[in-house]
């Protein structure tokens, strides 16, 4: 984690602590899905990903998760960013989401996501992006909405 | 068991279409009234092959399931390779009506599923007096767009992934792991530019908004019937259709989502039943 992130005075949000601690846990689901890394093993991008009142800068080379550091952070770039409402993610992670909160862009459509920035990343390895950000429905951490 | 033939049979019928010879394919099986089946956009007719081997359907139904122009076995028409596919409501409903008087259907059922589902609508308005019944899966009069079409279709995008990736969303998160597997198999499979051309009709061509009104049902009777899991013809955009359709039967169908013959067979049988043995029904009466 970026030290620096800590030391910024971004005013404070209230946030959702149980939604970030499971977003915080992609790192490690990834990194026991071989199946889902070798989907993404042409990947290399910086992008801006999870809950609007806390998204993270995530760098992924070769489908893996290199470094995942809460933004913001000063002058980071980030070539897209998903971020979406902390309900959305919520609904996103129960085992079976309900209908119209189950997809990153039923999410979008809706106006519970934004997805900026350059897509083709996001585009051309949408499966991997839908599946990387379902990870923690496995773990079952977040609590229906 | 291995060995095990299933009853379906696959020919080639020469259909003419806009003027020119086309080779469909199609798939059938079962004797009685004629049920024919319209596969979604991008994909072909073997998302019906669970209806076509279905005992007590088949019993019936002559149940024959085509693949469209450029989709599947059935070839683009030999003057247009190389050029953009574009499919237009004109050339959609000609396809359907040229294929059934092609195997000579005595006012056949159809029923079409997402692009097979808006252009019954469109049959239900020109052409009602044609068909016995018809059936619109995850149909409306139209659906708002949640992506842009031209990422389907560029030679730095994978288009048969990009294709499954954005219709794996359209699928019910708790149906069997086959079935979706299978469905999106069929979208990683299209031509390129195949989905994107039936889009154009989808999105711009067939836009029936202020035209449904005009159905009437008493001429030929209308099921729509869409999954609760599609967001992209949603349960609100068939209803919503469905209410300036006097006498028209709209149904929700509970863990479904946009492609219910494929993704869950056992499931849309349960909604699928009812409507056929309706039409059963008053062909006896």
């Amino acid at each position: 984690m970026n030290p620096d992130a800590a030391s910024t005075d971004r005013p404070t949000v209230a946030f959702d602590n149980q939604l970030v601690d499971a977003f915080k846990t992609i790192p490690e689901l990834l990194s026991r899905d071989e199946k889902l890394i070798g989907r993404g093993r042409l990947l290399d991008v910086e992008c801006l990903l999870g809950p609007t009142v806390q998204p993270f800068h995530v760098t992924i080379c070769g489908g893996r998760i290199l470094d995942m550091t809460p933004a913001p952070v000063l002058m980071r770039s980030w070539r897209f960013a998903y971020r979406a409402t902390p309900a959305a993610y919520r609904a996103y992670w129960q085992a079976v989401p309900t209908p119209g909160w189950h997809d990153l862009l039923a999410l979008t459509k809706r106006g519970e996501a934004t997805l900026e920035g350059d897509l083709h990343p996001f585009m051309s390895h949408l499966q991997y992006f839908k599946d990387l950000l379902a990870l923690p429905r496995r773990s079952g951490l977040v609590s229906a909405p | 068991m291995s060995g095990f033939v299933e009853p379906i049979v696959g020919r080639y019928v020469h259909v003419e279409i806009d003027g020119e010879i086309n080779r469909i394919y199609f798939e059938e099986n079962g004797t009685g009234i004629p049920l024919v089946c319209l596969h979604t956009a991008g994909s072909d007719a073997r998302q019906w092959r669970h209806l076509l081997v279905d005992e007590e359907f088949t019993k019936r139904f002559r149940i024959i399931a085509f693949d469209m122009p450029w989709h599947g076995k059935s070839n683009p028409p030999d003057s247009q390779y190389g050029d953009e596919y574009r499919l237009t409501t004109a050339t959609y409903t000609a396809t359907i009506r040229a294929f059934c008087n092609a195997l000579r259907l005595d006012r056949p059922v159809v029923m079409g599923c997402s692009i097979g589902g808006r252009i019954v609508l469109n049959l239900a308005i020109s052409h009602a007096s044609e068909f016995r019944a018809l059936i619109g899966l995850e149909a409306a009069d139209f659906q708002q767009p949640w992506y842009d079409t031209a990422w389907l279709n560029r030679p730095d995008v994978h288009g048969g992934e990009l294709c499954a990736a954005l219709v794996s969303g359209l699928i019910s998160p708790n149906g069997p792991v086959v079935a979706r597997d299978e469905t999106l198999w069929g979208y990683k499979q299209g031509g390129p530019g195949i989905f994107k051309g039936d889009l154009y009709f989808y999105r711009v061509d067939g836009d029936l908004r202020g035209r449904v009104g005009q159905i009437d049902v008493r001429e030929c009777p209308l099921y729509l019937l869409t999954g609760e899991y599609d967001f992209s013809c949603t349960p609100e955009d068939t209803l919503r259709t469905a209410a300036s359709i006097p006498g028209a039967k709209a149904t929700i169908m509970e863990r479904l989502g946009h492609f219910p013959m494929s993704e869950n067979p056992a499931q849309f049988r349960a909604y699928i039943a009812p409507v056929l043995q309706d039409i059963v029904s008053r062909q006896n009466t």
